[in-house]
């Protein structure tokens, strides 16, 4: 640590040193003082526009925020005078007076930064005439919910959505007292460049943008005698949950999330590692096709929902690069109301399959009309991650100190590989290992393939498997996915095979996450995750023995006839406008 | 009262649209001077001038283009802040009006002094009609080869741009303008970083008001008369637009320290019909008001900082007795409710509360609670707002509680509680 790049300041009279560029915000948070902020999120650059984080610094006759300001030497600053409360505390009632007082009903109701913020001030009773217009709620979508009388103007979602994503659905429009978050032409999302990836859901503070909930649809279904309710989780959920209920990030807890389920009333707790396994199977035997028949290169993944709506969007001449294999949802569903069915004597149209996944693009893609039979969807409801918390809440389970449990047979049966698949990079690593056994017979070298872990953006790598020399890419983020994109476009990308995720991180930063997810969690996640691998038994999707089962018995062997019918979908090149 | 020209020199004394007119009474010749001088020169005579800026900040202009002309990144620009928009100020347009060519040649100075390689002048929306003679004055220094490549033999290219806004109040903030050339949304941002180190395009920029601009030739030219008007510390002549209930209400231009009672008795005339004042404001909707109680002060910098005023943009607008003081408040808060951004809380709220306090006291209704915390509000806004509009935005309210505390009493009725 160099000397000079250090600085001295006192906050509240307590010296502290940090740093050359550090915000006072930071800086407070190494005294363990919160100064309270919500336009303010870590993973996103400075707007300065709540201005609920005014203090006081000495020798500035104005407040300055202190999420913006950098700290300097010498620096004496105050964050609890009578003149910083005065404006702290008049911002949040100047935002209260425009604010659609219903937190009792609101989907945010306990986990709401605006709702922690008045308590934190005792906002007991308003001050201000009460000036909140009613505004329409935007919902025709099966995902995203838009309530715009609930919006602070943060602006938290439009830089979610355009630095991370750069989509740029959501933007301010009009000004003073009409400045608000809109679609362009005010819109209905349907409409607009948006894919519904969510994570404008998880940076929210308030209850403005949430996710469409389907928890009572599911409730419902339990308390129906008729039916056999069964519940798949994705992945990156066992790795997210524990947040929520006060366990450090990238907590593990896959075998009390089953004791939860089950407590909550589902017939069959399965797993959705279960259906990775078979797409990676699938998707492993489709490339090797592509590879040997000079089909349409490069293959892409598709297993994740708001890139597959991104494709379909924004570069409908690309989607042939789209593998045509189901996502692992999708998949398991398919097989549950089939083969499941069939073997348990079950009728399909008594089973209500409930997928918990770390996205709200999932609820969409439940709802494709590809996906399902004569009207009826594979699955039935996508809930998030923080829709089971909710449920979890409802139920009143003491989460932490539950008795851990296992997952039921035969589709809880998965492999590490199955469970890499919540991250960015995960997929690719899990599709080589098959691919590389299945091209060269032999069982790849070190079954941990580095070059496509981490959080970088867009990651190369040049693997040699047999005669082929493959290029593959890694990509996270809708934003890094559009450069990649581009260059294909113009036949300026030489790869052969390239994983995409929309989400920072994958789906362990994904927009069905809990509401605290920032990057650094969604590090702890992914570590969490080759962790699960690490440990596993079985390692590689193929050794999966009901998926082997699977193949012997019903669907003859990866890329099939049999195994199109029921493993593939298709794509469809839209115009700016889906089918809702 | 002895009649001063010194900005306006050239007013009605040449052919506004012919250059060759404007180089007939001596034009360019400033131009010539400056690329002669070191760029800190020319700084140095705008220090000694004390030349603080015009739009209404009152910033230092030789110390904004010595800082302007040593900041190491590349691609220097000026800009021209032609979004007069303060309520009751019209002086740049009567120089644009009068002298396009004088503008011109001081933002090639301007451009010389801070290195820059391009200017961008930004025109308020209202003021279409003064393109073409802009566009004109511009055509014609390229033609002259005051502008483009190799300017007087010196190696050194400029080129002039001009753009017009679409009618924001809040565009003539610096940074709010920046976005409105760039073709974003006319909101201001946070400082830092600040224009002289990142402004338009993300290039150095140096930005001054036509008025501030204006005077310069006229000080490379001849110095002499516009050092010895004025007073010690506010030296100089200054355009002011009065406004309001005068009877001649128009732009004057007149030398630091005369008293205001000269300007609205003398130069503009009086008040209409011989009627009381009610109230003066200075500087635009963002500036403080008074009473009649200042009428013999001199108008200068440092008796305005003396009585809780500021001089701004140079307005003064006259409010005779018909008009109440909290009417007066509420159409000054209708303006800023209208042109505040939105972006941030203080602002975007605070406006629409105070509009509303002001209402309540207007219909009689408002309790001591309602003062207090309107008062508060008054407050929380300039202490906590982005930018220098929600900072301002209340002036006016706040030296009213100091100058007309009467009109915020609360009427006690005759049962009593």
């Amino acid at each position: 640590m160099i000397m000079e790049d250090m600085i001295n300041l006192k906050i509240n009279g307590m010296p502290v040193r940090v740093h050359k560029g550090t915000k006072i915000l930071e800086a407070a948070r190494l005294l363990h003082i919160d100064i309270p902020h919500l336009c303010y999120h870590p993973d996103q650059r400075i707007k300065a526009r709540c201005r609920i984080c005014s203090v006081e610094v000495v020798g500035k006759k104005r407040l300055l925020a202190a999420c913006a300001t950098e700290c300097w030497e010498g620096m004496e600053v105050f964050t609890d005078t009578k003149v910083v409360r005065d404006t702290q505390r008049g911002i949040l009632q100047l935002i209260m007076a425009d604010h659609e007082e219903n937190c009792l009903t609101c989907p945010r109701n306990g986990n709401c930064v605006l709702q922690q913020l008045c308590s934190r001030f005792n906002i007991l009773r308003p001050n201000l005439t009460h000036v909140a217009e009613h505004l329409t709620v935007r919902t025709g979508n099966p995902s995203l919910v838009h309530d715009p009388e609930k919006c602070v103007k943060c602006g938290r979602c439009i830089r979610v959505c355009k630095d991370v994503q750069g989509i740029e659905a959501i933007g301010f429009a009009g000004r003073s007292t009409g400045l608000k978050v809109t679609t362009p032409y005010e819109d209905d999302f349907a409409k607009t460049d948006c894919v519904l990836c969510g994570q404008c859901t998880v940076v929210c503070p308030v209850g403005a943008l949430v996710e469409r909930d389907d928890t009572d649809k599911v409730l419902d279904a339990i308390f129906d005698p008729a039916k056999k309710v069964i519940v798949q989780t994705a992945p990156s959920v066992r790795v997210a949950l524990g947040d929520a209920f006060g366990l450090p990030d990238g907590s593990i807890v896959t075998k009390k999330m089953v004791a939860a389920l089950r407590m909550i009333g589902f017939d069959k707790v399965f797993d959705t590692n279960y259906g990775a396994d078979l797409t990676i199977t699938e998707e492993a035997c489709e490339l090797i096709d592509r590879l040997k028949n000079n089909r349409k290169m490069p293959m892409t993944t598709s297993c994740c929902p708001a890139w597959v709506n991104f494709v379909e969007k924004h570069y409908p001449g690309e989607i042939e690069h789209l593998s045509s294999t189901k996502s692992p949802m999708s998949i398991f569903s398919a097989v549950l109301k089939t083969q499941y069915a069939r073997q348990e004597k079950i009728a399909p149209e008594n089973i209500f399959s409930v997928a918990v996944m770390p996205c709200i693009a999932k609820k969409y893609e439940a709802r494709r009309p590809e996906l399902g039979k004569n009207g009826n969807f594979d699955t039935d409801a996508v809930i998030t991650t923080r829709g089971l918390i909710k449920l979890i809440k409802y139920i009143g389970i003491d989460f932490v100190n539950l008795q851990e449990d296992e997952f039921d047979d035969p589709m809880g049966e998965s492999t590490g590989a199955g469970a890499i698949f919540g991250t960015t990079g995960g997929v690719m690593e899990a599709a080589l290992r098959t691919a590389y056994e299945w091209l060269t017979g032999r069982e790849m070298p070190t079954l941990e393939y580095t070059p496509v872990r981490g959080f970088e953006g867009i990651k190369e790598a040049q693997v040699k498997i047999d005669k082929y020399n493959l290029k593959i890419a890694v990509v996270h983020t809708l934003k890094n996915a559009a450069l990649v994109m581009n260059k294909l476009q113009v036949g300026q990308c030489d790869y052969d095979f390239i994983e995409i995720m929309a989400c920072p991180g994958g789906c362990v930063g994904g927009g069905g996450q809990p509401v605290t997810t920032t990057f650094a969690a969604t590090k702890k996640r992914m570590s969490a995750l080759y962790e699960i691998d690490r440990s596993s038994k079985l390692r590689r999707s193929h050794e999966n023995p009901y998926l082997k089962k699977l193949y012997a018995e019903f669907l003859v062997s990866p890329g099939s006839d049999k195994a199109h019918q029921l493993l593939h979908t298709c794509y469809q090149a839209r115009t700016k406008e889906f089918d809702f | 009262m002895e009649n001063i020209k010194y900005i306006t020199e050239n007013f009605g004394k040449y052919d506004i649209s012919s250059i060759d007119s404007y180089m007939s009474i001596g034009g360019f010749e400033a131009l010539r001077k400056a690329v002669a001088m070191d760029g800190d020169a020319v700084a140095a005579v705008l220090s000694e001038a004390k030349i603080k800026g015009r739009g209404g900040a009152e910033y230092p202009m030789g110390r904004k283009w010595s800082q302007a002309r040593v900041v190491k990144r590349p691609h220097h620009c000026v800009v021209c802040n032609a979004d007069e928009g303060e309520t009751c100020t019209f002086k740049d347009r009567e120089l644009i009006k009068n002298d396009p060519f004088n503008l011109i040649e001081a933002i090639i100075i301007a451009g010389w002094t801070v290195n820059a390689e391009d200017a961008y002048i930004y025109l308020r929306a209202e003021y279409a009609c003064l393109r073409p003679r802009i566009i004109n004055a511009i055509q014609q220094a390229e033609e002259h080869d005051f502008l483009g490549k190799n300017i007087l033999g010196t190696g050194w290219s400029y080129n002039i741009h001009l753009y017009s806004g679409a009618g924001a109040y809040v565009c003539g903030e610096g940074t709010a303008l920046i976005r409105s050339i760039e073709g974003k949304a006319g909101r201001p941002r946070m400082k830092p970083p600040f224009m002289k180190q990142s402004g338009l395009f993300a290039r150095p920029t140096c930005i001054n008001n036509v008025e501030s601009l204006s005077i310069v030739p006229h000080l490379l030219r001849n110095a002499l008369p516009y050092m010895q008007a004025g007073t010690k510390e506010s030296v100089g002549t200054k355009l002011i637009s009065v406004g309001g209930n005068v009877n001649k209400p128009g732009v004057y231009e007149i030398p630091f320290g005369i008293s205001i009672r000269d300007i609205i008795y003398d130069l503009a005339g009086g008040v209409q019909e011989g009627r009381n004042i009610r109230l003066i404001q200075f500087g635009g909707a963002s500036g403080k008001i008074s009473d009649d109680r200042i009428l013999d002060i001199p108008y200068s910098y440092e008796s305005f900082a003396a009585n809780n005023l500021i001089i701004g943009s140079g307005s003064v607008l006259v409010i005779d007795e018909r008009t109440s003081v909290i009417d007066f408040l509420r159409y000054t808060q209708d303006f800023f409710l209208h042109e505040s951004c939105g972006q941030c809380t203080p602002c975007r709220e605070g406006n629409r509360h105070i509009r509303i306090f002001l209402e309540k006291i207007k219909n009689g209704i408002h309790t001591d609670e309602d003062i207090r915390t309107m008062k508060t509000f008054a407050t929380v806004m300039p202490m906590s707002s982005l930018c220098g509009l929600g900072e301002t935005a209340q002036n006016a309210l706040k030296s009213a509680f100091t100058i007309f505390p009467e009109v915020f009493t609360v009427k006690k009725s005759a049962g009593g509680i």
